[in-house]
């Protein structure tokens, strides 16, 4: 699709104002319905058994204990799946890899991987049957360490899993190889006058949503079946449970709940399937709720990281060459996105030589999931971090050197592709002027700046909106709302209609409504599902000026519509009285019938994100423990549609970041088993650990949207780790390269300095 | 006549390209361009199906095969974008 060549920048009515959300009363007074709330006539309720293995054969599985228990309707093991899987567009070999996850086949392959399951009259039923089922368990060998997974001699996960991108002589667990670049890194590095190199870690973090995963599946022997889930992306969750189930698509009707949070976390089918199939066998709808600790063994988490960063530097700042090589290691299955951290990591820079590598390593953990801007992240985290020290090493300012080396419109990208107009100057410039920049550091605090790109993305989309015969309209997209886009849908409708927010009701639609949406990911949703609303807003307006064109009889071409009226384009056109929109939806059913907008297409012009934080942090030289005492994020959003949900955005990202810097992350025991997996000993943040994140929002117009817009939702997370990690590195006088800063890292590091 | 386009290949691709960073093909858009790429080479056609995105003038275009290139264009393939 072709970029807009109506780019609207300034004279917003509603766009850029900040109403109450829609779904705000729903919340607050518990109306929401969310995964785990619905109910049906019948219902069972469904349990998983899990593998306390990290990596075992599966001998035999006896279910005959648990089937003969009162109350259990149904047992299924992976014997109730189809032995193949259908092909899906856009899920090259993918499909095999989510039924495997779903449900173990001859391997458990991480601790926590599903191996049976039971649907039973309650829920307690359900879990004393788990525990009736035997499996005979082979013990293999295993390894979590990303490094030490595609060392020599580490077991081998899925011998023939990597793709032909690998080069030879590589570990059978690296599955997939990236490189890119531009220039020859080794001649810049010889005109630098520092060079510097290092290795930097980072644990798996959970996106820790609130709302443990949850459905209400039913399917019949007929092959109909409904699913009610938390999901991001309820249109691909019919998709791959269709395929698993060897179903008809269009026979299973999914809708998405509400969603305690997502965060690229739910844009995964993880048990799904499971529901549909002790339904179809039980033949009674079966619901199943996961608990804090099987979201945690069992779904998210990010990939962790090993990184090698080398960046020369000449003594005025400027970068003369960098090279990065990414280590990912995402789970039991290929999809670490170590291409995403590779091509990330320099993104924000103008570099002559540039080049990276990375590699995407299976291990025996849980298979990892999306988690805001996946990859970019660990990679920011390593090279702000070198462009940090080498700013201290030559005694030059951190914003200085960034805006010196600052990609630009018309920057060859790191990873290829020559940027139009892009925000990252804008967004340093904006630090620079801000107060927090030039505040002066009390004795013990120390500041950190770091700069973060993401892609983001269109997708397939599909939006209807229909006129009720008062004026007000409907408009039903098939895209979650995990941000805040049904307030930004209506208020981009109500720019093109001109009829109040408040008369706009959003609906996120199931799958039989619409024709299919790509997930609520890749920070597309205000970009694309939003462009879909102009556009079909815009259809709507053309029929609306159609009727009043024809009571008037005159051209269509000759009306105009401004503020919700159908007008004249000029004396020429002939003097009628404007005419409001409720006139036309009021007797629209006897001038044509009811007046209805659409927009189906792939949005392509998704604009590219940056942003730069600032943090002041202080850490206890006794404890170890660090406190952030001032964040502010600078961040473009193209054009913010309704700035408090993206300042929001921009506040939960730089709040996850911390999280991910400071505390968060998985603990494998040397059992391969996870000792961690409940908030009680995976700390996230919490109110009290977090100032008042202050936020900019710069707004450098994406030509590839209506209105301008660009996605707010990952870039968030791209800096943080990294800002976070310059703000405790300077604060404590010694440079951690490992996430989390642990208070224990922290003093070893102090006490490694002191020798 | 089709435009003769020039296509940039990630690393991981040119194992199946005969080494070659760029490959040159006659297509008027991204489909056309696709079909042209597996045609020259038999063993990019796995990944051109599903797993790639392509960048046009610095704008990735994750799946439309419609638009349309020209000479001039400045074309990547791109692995597929995924997001959180």
């Amino acid at each position: 699709m072709a970029l807009d060549d109506d780019l609207k920048k300034d004279g917003f009515t509603f766009v850029g104002t900040r109403p109450k959300r829609p779904d705000g009363l729903d919340k607050v007074t518990g109306r929401a319905k969310f995964g785990a709330d619905m109910v049906a006539p019948g219902m069972l309720h469904g349990a998983i058994l899990r593998s306390p293995h990290a990596h075992a054969r599966i001998k035999g599985i006896d279910t005959s204990k648990a089937e003969a228990l009162e109350g259990v309707k149904a047992v299924v093991t992976r014997a109730d799946f189809p032995d193949t899987v259908q092909h899906k567009p856009g899920m090259a070999g993918e499909m095999w890899n989510v039924l495997e996850n779903v449900m173990a086949g001859e391997k458990a392959l991480y601790d926590g991987h599903a191996v049976a399951a039971v649907a039973a009259t309650s829920a307690l039923i359900a879990k004393d049957a788990l525990k009736l089922i035997e499996v005979d368990y082979e013990v293999l060998p295993h390894v979590t360490d990303v490094d030490k997974a595609m060392a020599e001699g580490a077991p081998v996960i899925r011998e023939g899993s990597a793709d032909r991108s690998v080069p030879e002589g590589l570990h059978p667990n690296v599955v997939r190889y990236h490189e890119s670049g531009h220039g020859d890194v080794e001649a810049g590095f010889a005109k630098a006058d520092l060079v510097m190199e290092d290795t930097y870690k980072t644990e798996a973090t959970h996106q820790g949503y609130i709302e443990p995963h949850a459905c209400l599946g039913m399917l019949g022997a007929d092959g109909k079946g409904e699913l009610w889930c938390t999901t991001q992306g309820h249109f691909y969750f019919q998709k791959v449970c269709a395929a698993v189930l060897g179903l008809e698509t269009s026979q299973l009707r999914v809708t998405a709940s509400e969603i305690g949070g997502g965060f690229g976390g739910k844009t995964t089918v993880f048990m799904e399937p499971v529901s549909l199939a002790l339904s179809r066998k039980a033949n009674r709808p079966v619901k199943m709720v996961m608990s804090r600790s099987e979201v945690f063994r069992a779904t998210g988490p990010t990939a962790s990281a090993s990184m090698d960063i080398k960046i020369g530097m000449t003594k005025d700042g400027t970068i003369t060459a960098a090279k990065g090589t990414y280590r990912l290691q995402g789970g039991a299955f290929p999809g670490a996105p170590a291409d995403f951290t590779a091509m990330c990591g320099f993104a924000p820079y103008c570099l002559e030589n540039v080049l990276q590598i990375g590699y995407d390593v299976m291990a025996n953990r849980p298979k990892q999931a999306a988690y805001r801007a996946p990859g970019a992240p660990m990679g920011a985290f390593a090279v702000e971090s070198v462009i940090d020290e080498m700013c201290n090493k030559l005694g030059l300012d951190p914003v200085e050197v960034r805006l010196k080396n600052a990609a630009r419109d018309g920057t060859k990208s790191s990873y290829g592709p020559t940027w139009d107009a892009i925000g990252q100057v804008a967004c340093l410039e904006a630090v620079k002027a801000h107060p927090h920049y030039s505040t002066p550091l009390k004795e013990g605090q120390g500041r950190g700046i770091a700069s973060g790109f993401w892609f983001n993305h269109g997708g397939e989309t599909s939006v209807s909106l229909a006129l009720s015969e008062d004026g007000t309209a409907q408009i039903s997209v098939g895209t979650p709302d995990i941000g805040g886009s049904r307030a930004s849908m209506a208020l981009m409708a109500a720019e093109v209609l001109g009829i109040p927010y408040e008369n706009i009701r959003v609906t996120i639609a199931d799958t039989a409504t619409l024709g299919y949406n790509d997930v609520s990911h890749g920070s597309r949703v205000t970009y694309a599902s939003g462009l879909a609303t102009i556009k079909a807003a815009r259809d709507a307006v053309e029929k609306l000026k159609g009727r009043a064109a024809a009571e008037w009889g005159i051209d269509p071409d000759a009306v105009t519509w401004e503020d919700g009226y159908a007008k004249p384009s000029g004396p020429n056109a002939g003097e009628f009285e404007p005419m409001h929109i409720t006139k036309i939806t009021g007797k629209m059913g006897r001038t044509g019938g009811p007046i209805s907008g659409h927009f189906e297409a792939t949005p392509e012009g998704a604009g590219v994100s940056f942003g730069t934080h600032i943090v002041d942090a202080e850490v206890d030289p006794e404890t170890g423990k660090t406190s952030i005492i001032r964040y502010t994020v600078v961040q473009d959003a193209g054009k913010a549609i309704h700035p408090t949900y993206v300042e929001g955005q921009f506040q939960g990202g730089a709040a996850q970041g911390i999280g991910w810097a400071l505390n968060e992350e998985y603990i494998y025991g040397e059992d391969g088993r996870l000792q961690n997996s409940i908030f009680l000993d995976y700390r996230i943040p919490v109110a009290s650990d977090l100032p008042m994140i202050d936020t900019v929002i710069v707004e450098v117009p994406n030509p590839g949207h209506p209105y301008g817009v660009r996605g707010v939702g990952e870039t968030g997370i791209v800096p943080p780790l990294a800002a976070v990690a310059n703000a405790v590195s300077n604060a404590a006088g010694v440079r951690l390269k490992e996430l989390p800063m642990s208070p224990p890292r922290i003093l070893k590091a102090l006490k490694d300095q002191k020798g | 006549m089709k435009p003769r386009v020039t296509v940039h290949l990630w690393a991981g691709l040119r194992a199946l390209t005969d080494g070659a960073e760029t490959v040159e093909v006659e297509a008027a858009t991204i489909g056309q361009m696709l079909y042209a790429l597996a045609k020259a080479y038999p063993a990019l056609e796995d990944y051109l199906e599903d797993n790639v995105s392509v960048s046009v003038d610095g704008r990735i275009m994750a799946t439309d095969l419609t638009h349309p290139l020209t000479e001039t264009s400045e074309i990547y393939l791109m692995q597929r974008l995924r997001g959180g």
